[in-house]
């Protein structure tokens, strides 16, 4: 019999079209991997009959001859941060808890109508803030890894898409929806082994996606491999009129094009993202990724980012400027938590409600943004952080005119331990030094497996392409998919 | 324009007005969503997603919105700025589901402008001055608190959240109530003409902040103070009037104007504090991330110019070449509604001063008696013109035309039924008239004998025997021809 765990996007999909299995086949048996591995806390909602109901959807239109959908079969699994119809939404938050729109966003609409069914909603760090998931008001993530020196030790699964990296590399989906505002899909990718793609800015509607910070935030897929996250992208993409920064452009045929022959690349070294004390292993697998991109044809040339080391201060002011007014409407006065104390008026309940109902690292944030974005210290921080924003996409720009593809480390690490990084907050930022740079340009970048550390953890190689060339990130991802012969796997411990 | 000044212990005191008009886009849905703008709905029934600022929603601009700001900016003569862009306004209130209202601080959609006022339409004669226009910027408006609905807790009701506003600042350039009235007038004369808002003061689709400074003629500007939401020309010039004066006695006993929000009490009359300047919000405006910059291409402003309609002023001029009086050319043109009515008149055929004199003694008079608005008249302008036509082709005399349109008020009949079925078609039948003179001078004798001693005078007498014997039917023309004949 098929273990359905074990099967991606493109298997599953394709095995069902080809009647080799049901969807509700795969429906159940990882309905039921889900409901095995709660240990890992990667769902808040479980919803496995919406997963089954989508699956007979599919095996009712095959039997009936019907043209299935990109994703038809697939049970995925939702990041919970986007708002699903008659399912609590809660951005992994107090403020939230028991919030069931009555609206469906439209990334994930367009996956239903793909054919995708939903296993549940999945925890992530509270409103997408944190590199660790453990920001959660329902706890935290825990990593199906460990190291190998078996000290047991709880491992983060990244952030925010903590739910959605751990879930995949747990096998309990092919799949699942991430959303990355600095980060927050590329890696919790890296620190679990899986793939991941961020597109350009636009490709995919924020609509009905609780926001962080709307100049940044972008849903992606989260993958085992390449090829299922072209598939997924290509379903979550395209033109939506409700989201007035959707690029009204044709979504393309990613999957059908992908290529993993890269003559004529030219493929960048940013020199600033060789931080003095880099890791070791790290810069072993940047090492190795240049290597085999080589080996694919590619030409390898040495660029320039002069602006890098700037672009982690700036994303530090503009996210928290842009989440302390996005995070205004949980007032407490339509809809989600209301905590009015005896007697109280209007401000104490904007006051209590917003004490009780933000966690730590969200209040940090918000206090952030307010002050940023305060009366004689708006131009000191917020004009200049645009200031550098618009001097690190210029870094970028430039860079084209050599390369035609960066690549670097996702992370500067692999996975940490719970709990090692929360007493310092910087440090915890930190991790986020090389994925932001991409997010402030709004450029595509992916992260997929390069290998593991001494400790025997995943790490993740990252590619940053042109705007709107998600084609040429994908084709070096896979370049790199077909060449690191990365298959080492969690033990299933839980 | 005028010398306002207000006499003080010390000495004259000059007065500083600005005003920030806040005019509500005519358009069917909101700024940013899809819900109605209609007033007076049942409240929360005109709400969507967006405007409760449900999680994940997103703001769409309505183009319609941003359409008649630009018309209104190309109607004052304004710079359009073909680069804008949209800011968040960042506060906490229970009326603004967003915590923040979109706006336009750093980039308003439109620039200087000015508009022209005289302190009185009517009068040609009266002085004019140009009232400079800073700026004029989109926003969303807030819902509505409702206070009445519950012992201890307060209602809101979103209908009004996220419909979209103008706000239009002028330059400190108003120095009197009138001059404040006037302008008011003016602008909300041309919203009406452009169609960008019904001016609608009692619905508050026109509201106004003003802003009010005193100082020694000529001398440095004083602090001011902003009286907030007046909703009636009246009320606004009161309550300058009101802190113009509360600023003078407080600086001549010795006190300072504090800069503070204030509001207007009409019961009173009386201004009063709302927040001072130490209790203002930091608004933390930033662009609006949402939202993607408003750039306008040609074919845009284009189409723009091209649906402006005739303004007040070129109007007025064009009703004088066509040999109105001043007078009549201003009243006209005062309100949008009245000149369209007046041109319906011209486009049924009705020569221009027939029109305008009807328009101004006869409808006037009867709205006036009824209590009823332009737009409410029971008679439209092509009823109007049948009966105006009648009197032109000599069918009825003006005064027959006068009973008839009575008749028309009251029973909206058209005129030449009325002229028909009540048989008051004017006679041109000169045998008729001459009998009933032959009649009148017989039993007349002594007044013919003094008439045609030299009394002239006695001429309208016969004039006015000869219409009743007539029944007012006959064509007053004739009945002056065939007079003069018999009388010698």
């Amino acid at each position: 019999m098929t273990d359905f765990s074990r099967l991606g996007v493109a298997a599953i999909r394709d095995g069902v079209a080809n009647g080799e299995f049901k969807a509700v086949e795969v429906a159940e048996a990882l309905n039921a991997r889900v409901a095995a591995a709660k240990a890992l806390n990667a769902f808040i909602v479980e919803t496995p009959e919406m997963a089954v109901a989508a699956a007979q959807a599919v095996d009712a239109d095959r039997a009936a001859g019907k043209p299935l959908g990109k994703m038809a079969g697939v049970p995925i699994g939702m990041k919970d941060l986007f708002c699903t119809e008659g399912v609590q939404t809660t951005a992994a938050s107090h403020m939230l808890e028991g919030f069931v729109p009555t609206y469906e966003s439209t990334v994930s609409a367009n996956l239903w109508k793909a054919g995708a069914g939903m296993l549940g909603k999945l925890n992530l760090d509270q409103f997408a803030m944190g590199s660790s998931n453990e920001t959660s008001y329902f706890g935290n993530v825990i990593s199906p890894w460990r190291r190998n020196n078996g000290d047991n030790a709880a491992l983060a699964p990244g952030g925010s898409s903590g739910g959605s990296s751990s879930a995949i590399a747990a096998r309990l989906c092919p799949a699942a929806t991430g959303t990355d505002t600095g980060g927050s899909i590329r890696q919790p990718a890296a620190f679990v082994g899986i793939s991941g793609i961020k597109p350009t800015y636009g490709r995919c509607s924020r609509w009905g996606v609780v926001a962080f910070a709307s100049s940044l935030d972008q849903a992606g897929p989260m993958a085992r491999d390449v090829r299922d996250c072209a598939i997924m992208l290509e379903a979550m993409a395209g033109f939506d009129p409700k989201d007035s920064t959707s690029l009204d452009l044709p979504v393309p045929a990613w999957e059908a094009a992908l290529n993993s022959d890269l003559k004529g690349k030219r493929i960048g070294i940013p020199r600033e993202y060789r931080l003095d004390g880099i890791d070791e292993d790290i810069a072993k697998m940047w090492d190795n990724g240049i290597a085999w991109l080589k080996d694919a044809g590619a030409e390898i040339v040495d660029i320039s980012l002069p602006h890098t080391k700037y672009a982690l201060p700036a994303y530090y002011i503009i996210a928290p400027a842009e989440a302390s007014s996005n995070l205004a409407r949980y007032d407490g006065v339509r809809f989600g938590l209301r905590d009015l104390p005896e007697g109280a008026g209007l401000q104490d309940m904007y006051a209590a409600t917003r004490a009780a109902g933000f966690g730590e690292e969200v209040r940090r944030r918000i206090m952030i943004g307010t002050y940023v974005l305060s009366a004689g210290f708006y131009d000191a921080y917020y004009t200049q952080a645009q200031k550098v924003r618009a001097l690190i996409a210029r870094d970028f720009e430039n860079a084209w005119a050599s390369c035609d593809l960066i690549l670097a480390p996702t992370a500067p690490s692999a996975a940490f331990g719970l709990g090692e990084k929360n007493a310092d907050p910087l440090s915890m930022y930190l991790n986020d030094v090389f994925a932001v740079p991409a997010s402030l340009a709004g450029l595509p970048a992916m992260s997929v497996p390069g290998g593991l550390d001494k400790q025997g953890l995943p790490l993740g190689l990252q590619i940053i392409g042109k705007a709107l060339d998600e084609q040429a990130v994908l084709n070096a991802g896979l370049a790199i998919e077909q060449r690191s012969g990365f298959t080492a796997e969690a033990g299933e411990w839980w | 324009m005028s010398e306002y000044r207000i006499q003080g212990n010390t000495g004259e005191w000059e007065v500083v007005i600005g005003l920030e008009v806040h005019a509500q886009i005519t358009s069917e849905s909101k700024l940013f969503s899809g819900s109605s703008t209609g007033f007076g709905a049942e409240p929360n029934s005109h709400v969507s997603l967006v405007d409760a600022a449900m999680p994940g929603m997103l703001p769409v601009p309505n183009r319609e919105c941003l359409r008649q700001a630009v018309r209104t900016g190309m109607a004052i003569n304004a710079q359009i700025n073909r680069w804008s862009r949209f800011d968040r306004k960042n506060y906490f209130y229970a009326d603004l589901p967003q915590g923040y209202q979109i706006s336009q601080l750093y980039h308003p959609i439109v620039g200087e402008g000015a508009i022209e006022v005289t302190l009185n339409e009517k009068d040609p004669d009266s002085p004019t001055k140009k009232i400079g226009i800073e700026r004029i910027h989109v926003e969303q408006d807030a819902g509505k608190l409702m206070h009445d609905q519950h012992p201890t807790m307060s209602f809101v009701d979103l209908n009004r959240s996220g419909v979209a506003l103008m706000e239009i600042v002028s330059r400190p350039d108003i120095s009197s109530p009138q001059e404040a009235g006037a302008y008011l007038k003016k602008l909300r004369s041309i919203l009406r003409y452009v169609g960008s808002c019904d001016g609608n003061m009692e619905q508050g689709s026109m509201r106004a902040d003003v802003n009010v400074s005193v100082r020694k003629p000529g001398g440095e500007l004083g602090t001011r103070t902003e009286t907030k939401n007046v909703n009636s020309i009246r009320f606004m010039m009161q309550a300058i009037e009101y802190e113009a004066q509360r600023q003078v006695d407080l600086i001549e006993s010795g006190g300072a104007v504090v800069q503070e929000t204030r509001l207007f009490d009409p019961n009173k009359m009386e201004t009063r504090s709302m927040r001072s300047k130490e209790d203002a919000h930091d608004y933390r405006y930033f662009p609006d991330p949402d939202l993607l910059p408003v750039e306008l291409d040609d074919a845009f402003l284009e189409e723009c110019r091209a649906s402006l309609p005739e303004l007040p002023d070129a109007k007025r001029a064009r009703y004088e070449a066509l040999g109105l009086t001043a007078y009549n050319a201003a009243v006209l043109t005062a309100e949008a509604e009245t000149a369209f009515w007046f041109e319906d008149l011209l486009a049924e055929g009705v020569d221009a001063k027939q029109a305008s004199n009807w328009l101004m003694s006869e409808l006037f008079g009867a709205l006036n008696k009824l209590g009823k608005t332009l737009d409410e008249s029971p008679v439209n302008p092509k009823q109007a013109a049948e009966l105006l036509g009648l009197v032109a082709d000599g069918t009825i005399s003006g005064s027959i035309a006068k009973q008839v349109f009575e008749i028309m008020l009251e029973t909206g009949q058209g005129a030449s039924a009325i002229v028909e079925e009540k048989g008051l078609k004017q006679t041109n039948d000169t045998g008729a008239i001459e009998a009933e003179i032959a009649k009148i001078m017989a039993a007349n004798e002594d007044k013919v004998a003094e008439y045609r001693s030299g009394k002239d005078k006695l001429f309208g007498f016969f004039v006015g025997q000869t219409m009743k014997a007539m029944q007012g039917k006959a064509n007053p023309q004739i009945i002056n021809d065939l007079l003069k004949k018999a009388l010698g």
